[in-house]
């Protein structure tokens, strides 16, 4: 019976077109809609914080550097990664991350709760080349980000365009983004006092590369690397549920 | 090419590349010095140097009035060199970064050359350039037969073909500039994607459209698989890619699936991605060249039934797997890990109807090298589709996940799955389209073979190895409770076996040049068959002479 009808539907190419579209729905539709309504998916995170400009400009480095091809940004709740990496890691800790980076490769460690866990000068030598620093490597030399400056033109765009997106960036964010950019990597400029202002007094404000006399885009991504797993503390607070104790008259 | 369209057809394939050309002259005055402006002047170099081609031949004489009689098979023809054009370069370039992995200075002092830009030009130039262009070929040829009909087009086929490879330049330039979105295997940016786009459902149009113009009654299998690929990595590549760019001049943009919700669309994208691209396409291919080359019809059509809607319903299930023990709800990843298991069945259905077939064939995998490429895919296709159910359970997947055992794994399907059945259709098909006798050299073909195989083995065993000590490295604990080996332990572990995965990569390479050499001598140096076979043209109601083919 079940074989009378596919040879009905063979004979059809629109119903099989149908067919295929109606039976390859299913599995996208189930899991991915629930993951906007149920809202336990994201933990709340009050503290949690956006980017800098500066940390936005490196995470684009991030991204068109490939660096994700080697290096995850996914504690998984294992006890060896727990011990080696720290608490694993959070859904809310990658909300505003545009597209995520949790990786899927590791020929490189975790790189989720790397920030502050070396120097910045330590992340010059590294990625001026990493051999110089961890002998036995085989992390490619990122020399010319040293030399390169940072472009800050279009910061701006990128700030309204994550704003439209729902990331809570404010006007006022947007509209300093440039000055923002260069004052966070000038701690002794007029420019820096806006940074934590804006973005709060716990934001790394720092010559990243030891130049203050211009932006690279090495600040750039020494400044992304050392804000990783550091928007919030939610990861290091407790999030189960709160345990209730059973209600004997219930 | 051009002399086989009319001069309407001329003139309405420069109209569009004059389209194409002002699109590319647009991207470059918006772009300006951004990547996007760069990628405006290749639009518009690729336009111009196309349109040059139809000029230069816009005046020669008419086609044959007849041609509507015969099957189309021009773009296939192109489709098979730019196939081998892919393979070669896509290889080359995973050769190359396996290198890098092990030697890390072997990169120049600018970013382009760095591994981290190079590996998405491996990933898209195997899979889109060397698999896609392979499976746009086969698709043309098999629809074709098996409904005994033309293509419905004349410049249609040539429209998604060669757009499909402008995409695949677009995505490979860019990576090289650093554009990239830097979701695995959906990096192209906005304006490539919509352009594929484009081209896409020109392709789906043009498939149902032949398919309509059948002369059979009902439609052959490996035409399911084909009207999946195409409808479903639609579906896929669409939903991935929306996105919103910085401004129209620029080709940064960002998606508009954040954090958790974004892992999960992407790898339901990604395994999809290999579901539909790198399965179904290529079981379309097995389910036609397996029965042609043997001699033998398929074992079962019952079977065919079961694997065909088994791996359209669980497979987009599966994606989650990738996600196991991340910040991904638990309830995603057990249904992930459930339907991965589930689907051992349909993909084995596939395998053994595959290897079914072959009985009372078996004397022709032991002398025919080509259809031994096309029993070597079947299996590998039932190992690595076991393997992937394997490590897609939740404790596996704790030990094989961020190790190269995926890379090992991937490369089990892609290299003997997906090359191996790409390679035993096109010598099939190579000799039968250009009406060759044989293909130029049988020998080349077996040494092809060997290399193949040779090298597939030791890419696959050094990342087993690789990726199950780089586990166990990690979760080895000391006596006293403390993690045994650091980070770097693991890595330096890792340098032996990263040397043989590109001695692996390389054989393999070797091989694809063979292939690429012995079909341009068959082309070029073999003489053309006697008879042109009387069945191999369409059923177009005039011809109640032709001989049936095999259609189920």
């Amino acid at each position: 019976m079940a074989e009378l009808f596919h040879r009905k539907l063979e004979r059809t190419a629109i119903g099989f077109v149908v067919a295929i579209i109606a039976a390859a729905s299913v599995g996208g539709i189930v899991e991915i809609a629930p993951l906007f309504t149920i809202h336990t998916t994201v933990e709340e995170a009050p503290d949690m914080r956006v980017y800098t400009p500066l940390e936005l400009a490196g995470r684009n480095i991030y991204i068109r550097e490939g660096c994700y091809a080697c290096h995850s940004q996914m504690i998984r709740t294992l006890r060896d990664e727990v011990e080696r990496y720290g608490p694993y890691s959070l859904a809310v800790e990658s909300k505003y991350d545009r597209p995520m980076l949790w990786g899927s490769k590791r020929t490189g460690p975790d790189l989720a709760r790397v920030g502050g866990k070396y120097s910045d000068f330590w992340h010059v030598a590294h990625l001026n080349n990493p051999r110089d620093v961890v002998p036995e490597s085989n992390m490619p030399a990122y020399r010319f980000l040293a030399r390169t400056a940072l472009d800050t033109g279009d910061l701006q765009r990128h700030l309204r365009a994550q704003q439209a997106l729902g990331v809570p960036y404010t006007d006022a964010m947007i509209a300093n983004a440039a000055s923002d950019a260069f004052g966070q990597a000038a701690p002794d400029s007029p420019f820096a006092a806006g940074v934590t202002e804006r973005y709060g007094e716990k934001t790394q404000v720092s010559a990243f590369d030891g130049v203050v006399t211009q932006l690279t885009e090495m600040d750039a991504l020494v400044a992304y690397l050392q804000v990783l797993g550091r928007l919030t503390d939610a990861a290091y607070s407790n999030t189960a549920a709160p345990e209730q104790a059973p209600d004997p008259t219930n | 090419m051009v002399q086989q369209l009319t001069s309407g057809e001329r003139q309405n394939a420069l109209i569009i590349l004059l389209c194409v050309f002002v699109a590319g002259l647009a991207m470059a005055a918006a772009g300006g010095s951004d990547p996007l402006g760069m990628h405006g002047v290749i639009v518009m170099l690729f336009g111009a140097s196309l349109g040059a081609l139809v000029m230069r031949s816009y005046y020669d004489r008419q086609p044959d009035p007849d041609r509507l009689s015969h099957y189309y098979d021009d773009p296939i023809k192109a489709g098979v060199a730019l196939t081998l054009a892919w393979a070669i370069f896509g290889m080359f370039m995973g050769v190359w970064t396996a290198a890098q992995l092990a030697w890390p200075d072997l990169s120049f002092d600018a970013g382009w050359s760095t591994f981290g830009r190079l590996r998405p030009t491996h990933t898209t130039g195997v899979i889109f350039g060397f698999g896609g262009n392979a499976l746009i070929a086969t698709s043309f040829h098999v629809v074709q037969r098996t409904s005994r009909a033309r293509l419905a087009g004349q410049v249609s086929p040539w429209f998604v073909l060669l757009g499909f490879n402008l995409f695949c330049i677009l995505a490979v330039t860019g990576y090289f500039m650093g554009v990239t979105q830097s979701k695995e295997y959906a990096e192209a940016e906005w304006y490539a994607d919509l352009w594929l786009v484009v081209v896409w459902v020109t392709y789906f149009v043009l498939f149902l459209r032949t398919i309509a113009r059948r002369k059979e009654p009902h439609i052959y299998v490996a035409n399911w698989y084909y009207m999946a690929f195409i409808v479903v990595v639609a579906i896929l590549h669409i939903v991935n890619n929306l996105a919103l760019p910085i401004s129209f001049g620029q080709a940064k943009s960002y998606t508009i699936w954040a954090g958790v919700q974004d892992s999960m669309v992407q790898w339901w994208y990604g395994h999809n991605a290999v579901a539909f691209f790198l399965t179904a396409g290529f079981l379309a291919m097995l389910y036609y060249y397996l029965p042609v080359r043997a001699q033998r019809p398929i074992f079962s059509y019952r079977l065919s039934i079961l694997s065909f809607w088994g791996i359209t319903f669980f497979y987009m299930w599966a994606g989650s797997h990738h996600l196991h023990y991340t910040a991904l709800p638990h309830w995603v990843q057990n249904l992930g890990m459930t339907f991965s298991v589930m689907l051992l069945v349909p993909s084995w259905a596939s395998a053994g109807n595959a290897l079914l077939t072959l009985n009372g064939a078996w004397h022709r995998v032991r002398d025919d090298a080509t259809l031994r490429f096309i029993f070597v895919a079947a299996v590998f296709y039932g190992l690595s589709t076991f393997e992937g159910s394997f490590m897609a359970i939740r404790p596996v997947n704790a030990l094989s996940h961020y190790t190269d055992w995926t890379v090992g794994h991937v490369h089990a399907g892609a290299l003997g799955w997906v090359a191996f059945i790409t390679f035993g259709s096109i010598y099939t098909l190579v000799p039968s389209l250009w009406k060759r006798e044989r293909m130029y050299s049988p020998a080349l073909v077996e040494v092809h073979f060997w290399l193949a195989v040779a090298g597939t083995l030791i890419y696959v065993f050094s990342m087993w190895n690789s990726g199950i000590l780089q586990g166990l490295m990690w979760r080895t604990y000391t006596q006293e409770g403390t993690l045994a080996y650091s980070f770097l332990d693991s890595l330096v572990a890792m340098y032996p076996y990263y040397i043989a995965r590109a001695c692996g990569g390389l054989l393999f390479l070797l091989g694809a040049i063979v292939a690429a050499y012995n079909i341009w001598m068959t082309v070029r140096a073999v003489p053309a068959s006697a008879a042109e076979r009387q069945s191999d043209v369409p059923d177009t109601g005039l011809a109640p002479g032709a001989a049936a083919t095999p259609a189920e």
